[in-house]
């Protein structure tokens, strides 16, 4: 927390509020319920502070708690509370707030502050030597896709540079006219050179108007029933492509399609290009799976095979079933033969992750399941003769050779953790890690989750060579690899 | 990729008008009252169907929190409280719904209102943003004037917007912490339960909700839930602001359907990573509250709830940071040290206390002027931190160092060493201590 205490210059006399401001603050009061006129203590202040050269002095503070019928203290920890009250008197032209927090940070605002250093005075908080000018480094002002930006007073000035600062600061000291907001040619919060998205001029033709698309109709208790229930929420295909009056669901390719209602394609998929077999894969492994779709077939009069196994995994999860996109368009392949699939509880989802690079070697492979990096794990396949990788991934074991594997904690630097997550590497052995050439090393080093770094500034390979030859350190923890500066 | 036609802010830029008669031509304000005439239960009922979860950085389901308000109105009257205290270091989508589509919002107030039996809403608008604040109090007075709001509207449910605003407090951007703020009091948070449904502001029920949870309200109503969940994937359905800011190209707010993956999100919007993909270190995904990424695992992630939440991360504001291998991380992450140290309201030890010591440790790193066994300790002490605290900013203040040394401890680890092996330097550590 910050910790805040009145300036210790205090003026002499009282505050008052002007009379605008004073029918201001009255309307302001009036807005909260009856009795609960404290909730204005905050605004009131703010325009106290507005009309008090910009800093809360212990007279606003006084008159205001009078004003609400407040004791003083109740509105000096409000003031000393929230950080825009600023407690000290502020520059006259400017008080300039240098966002300083990370996003800002990252675009270069500690430049910004040596700006204000330079030109106002090296200690936030303090007047310049004319008196017009001050600066304090706030935490983020809201503005981080506009980084670096400062504000002063109601405005702020965005995306500036440490030039684009001085000349702002030099323009308001000679009072000239300053563009406010990004200070680059860029409009708000849109990218630099135009915008990427909501370039469709029907947008703004003044007459928008929507279709609602509406849930169809519940689906009757069938064989399926456990699926019915979320299904009364949700949005199936064949309706959700085409708005069709309750009750008739139409043959969904036939329907025409209004202009403002999503195309049914798996969007986000369908978007690259390279996916698009594996899209082909999804629908077919999907379609079959919703009970919307196999309603709409029997209504159309395209009856597909459908297995049991088929239906056992229409009794989907409410939530994979609520994506109406999978269900797609009629001309959608036949269903594949099953087999080919493995068994999957959630359909549309789960084909849909098994197309992303991502997720696309979680399935098999992994032995242990608590390995920290199950990714790489997967590519273990058994080598038969070993070749060195072209990645750099050296010899690795699925279990010890002999059942046991050495005392890798021998080796100085790898305690108890680190000898269980080489284990789960397949590394078990100090005659493994000696034979590991550089790249080698460098591979394991990548993975060593928390750890990256460790095998070779310990030069794993030097110490586990002197072990594989039966030498044992006199400490459990093994001696320390002597360095060379 | 999602179309314009999908979006539901069409002036998010500032392009266009974002007073009343812009805001209608494109279909704000478009058949509100049919909606409020079928009744509470039918727009809540569509709100839960449309499986939007709230923006506000948890993720809650908006349709299931506005379930919670009683279902008839006794004595104490029902609240709606809008949450336009964005001050999430990364995020900046709210400023823009709040000057450029102010009258989304406050359309999506009176829905929400009238869902929930409230007669009031009070839009907490952070105190920095004034000229947000002078929009959408000018939007509020329109809607007034046209008697879209007020007594005796023409949707026939009788509600007040009140614009109030906050002085630069991130805490009163936490639920209870903003309603004893807009009670007149230091924003400390309170203790939960009684939750705000029950007891909220002024003791009464209340509800809280993000800015654009309450903005796309309107639209999902008028083009129905189904549309709204046929968006995204599975669970983290529909379409949401993203902030885009650090090492990339192009910064900017954009609307982006949940699960596009980060490398589309980067390349279509953002102009891509400064210096190209191999240029790219690591990412905070969700405001800087959640831990960060490193490149290798979020570049093909989807960005949603889910997924980056497997991650040990989070979806948070979708406010992405981008970090390339120009960057200090440890400084980066001491900076945000430093935010939560002057942010912690004071009310709890751990967060008072435990902020401040985490950041000089984080400052003293950043130098490499440490130990290495106090990198345990500095991550025993953020979980000693996380969970023992009224409010989730000792939470929110821990998983940032979480983050960097679960990922990046090689790094500390080498400043440390590059740092002792400098005999010049004071105090340097000579030994590793293990």
């Amino acid at each position: 927390m910050s910790v805040r205490r009145l300036h210790s210059v205090q003026p002499e006399g009282s505050f008052a509020f002007n009379p605008e401001n004073l029918a201001w603050a009255k309307q302001t009061i009036a807005k909260y319920p009856a009795g609960k006129q404290a909730s204005a203590v905050i605004p009131l202040l703010w325009r106290a502070q507005e009309q008090n050269d910009n800093w809360v002095s212990k007279p606003v503070i006084e008159y205001i708690g009078e004003m609400l019928g407040l004791s003083y203290i109740r509105v000096l920890e409000v003031a000393t509370f929230y950080t825009m009250f600023q407690l000290a008197p502020v520059g006259k032209k400017a008080h300039i707030q240098v966002c300083g927090t990370t996003p800002c940070m990252l675009r270069g605002a500690e430049d910004l502050k040596k700006v204000c250093q330079h030109k106002i005075h090296h200690e936030p908080h303090h007047l310049s030597d004319d008196g017009d000018f001050s600066w304090e480094e706030v935490e983020c002002l809201g503005a981080c896709v506009n980084a670096p930006m400062v504000q002063i007073f109601k405005d702020t000035y965005e995306d500036l540079t440490p030039a684009s600062l001085e000349k702002l600061i030099d323009d308001l000291a000679a009072g000239k006219k300053v563009k406010v907001g990004p200070q680059i040619d860029r409009h708000h919060a849109a990218a630099e050179g135009g915008p990427s998205t909501l370039t469709d001029p029907d947008l703004y033709k003044g007459n928008r108007s929507f279709t609602r698309v509406e849930p169809p109709p519940p689906p009757p208790p069938a064989d399926v029933a456990p699926a019915a229930a979320p299904a009364a929420a949700v949005a199936p295909a064949a309706a959700a492509a085409v708005v069709v009056p309750a009750g008739t669901p139409a043959p969904a390719a036939a329907a025409p399609k209004p202009e403002d209602i999503r195309p049914v394609t798996p969007a986000a998929a369908a978007a690259s290009a390279q996916k698009a077999e594996a899209v082909k894969k999804e629908e077919a492994s999907s379609a079959p799976g919703t009970v919307t779709t196999e309603k709409a077939q029997a209504e159309t009069g395209i009856v597909r095979v459908t297995k049991d196994d088929v239906v056992k995994s229409t009794t989907p999860t409410p939530l994979s079933e609520k994506k109406p996109v999978e269900i797609t368009n009629p001309q959608a392949p036949e269903p594949i033969k099953l087999a080919e699939q493995k068994p999957q509880p959630a359909r549309a989802a789960e084909a849909k992750a098994a197309v992303k690079p991502m997720a696309e070697v979680k399935p098999v492979e992994i032995t242990n399941p608590k390995a920290p990096e199950p990714i790489k794990l997967a590519e273990q396949k058994p080598q038969p003769a070993r070749a060195p990788s072209p990645d750099g991934k050296p010899e690795l074991l699925k279990k010890p050779k002999g059942g046991k594997g050495d005392d890798l904690k021998l080796i100085w630097g790898v305690g108890p953790k680190l000898e269980t997550m080489l284990n789960t590497m397949g590394i078990w052995h100090f005659d493994q890690i000696a034979s590991w050439t550089a790249r080698e090393l460098a591979w394991v080093d990548e993975r060593l989750e928390g750890f990256r770094g460790r095998a070779k500034r310990d030069d794993w390979v030097k110490q586990s060579k002197k072990l594989a030859t039966g030498w044992r350190p006199e400490n459990a923890v093994g001696d320390k690899p002597t360095k060379k500066k | 990729m999602l179309a314009d036609k999908d979006r539901i802010f069409t002036n998010i830029y500032g392009f266009h008008d974002w007073g009343l008669d812009g805001a209608k031509k494109r279909g704000c304000w478009n058949g509100t009252k049919g909606f409020i005439d079928k009744g509470r239960d039918w727009m809540v009922n569509e709100m839960k169907a449309s499986g939007l979860r709230g923006r506000g950085g948890a993720g809650f389901p908006t349709g299931l929190k506005w379930s919670f308000m009683p279902k008839v109105i006794g004595e104490r009257p029902h609240y709606l409280v809008v949450n336009a205290d964005e001050s999430e270091p990364g995020t900046c989508k709210d400023r823009e719904i709040l000057r450029h589509e102010p009258h989304l919002l406050v359309e999506g107030c009176l829905i929400a209102g009238a869902a929930m039996g409230c007669h009031t809403a009070y839009i907490y608008v952070r105190g920095e943003f004034i000229r947000e604040r002078e929009h959408l109090q000018a939007a509020v007075d329109q809607a007034y004037e046209a008697r879209l709001i007020g007594k005796n509207n023409v949707h026939g449910w009788d509600f007040d917007v009140v614009v109030h605003h906050g002085a630069g407090a991130y805490i009163c951007g936490e639920e209870t912490a903003m309603l004893e703020s807009l009670e007149g009091k230091k924003g400390q948070p309170r203790m939960k339960p009684p939750f705000p449904a029950n007891v909220g502001l002024y003791g009464a029920p209340t509800t809280v909700n993000n800015v654009e949870s309450i903005a796309v309200a309107g639209t999902i109503m008028r083009r129905g839930a189904t549309w709204f969940s046929s968006l995204g994937r599975p669970n983290n359905v529909g379409t949401k602001l993203f902030c885009i800011s650090g090492h990339v190209n192009k910064p900017c707010v954009v609307e982006e359907e949940l699960g596009l993956t980060f490398r589309e999100l980067i390349e279509r919007h953002a102009g891509g990573v400064r210096g190209g993909w191999d240029n790219l270190l690591a990412v905070i995904p969700g405001g800087s509250s959640v831990r960060m990424v490193p490149a290798a695992q979020i570049i093909d992630t989807p960005m949603d709830f889910d997924s980056l939440s497997k991650l040990r991360s989070g979806l948070g504001t979708a406010a992405v940071i981008v970090m390339d291998k120009s960057t200090d991380l440890i400084k980066a992450i001491a900076r945000l040290a430093y935010f939560y140290k002057h942010e912690s309201c004071g009310q709890c030890t751990p967060c008072r206390e435990g902020t401040g010591w985490m950041w000089r440790v984080m400052t003293r790193m950043a130098e490499g002027r440490a130990e290495k066994r106090e990198i345990d300790m500095l991550l025993d002490v953020s979980k000693q931190i996380e969970g023992h605290t009224i409010c989730a900013l000792g939470d929110a203040a821990a998983w940032p160092i979480q983050g960097l040394i679960t990922h990046f401890r090689h790094v500390i680890e080498e400043r440390i060493d590059q740092y002792s092996a400098n005999p010049d330097h004071d105090g340097a550590v000579r030994h590793a201590a293990e």
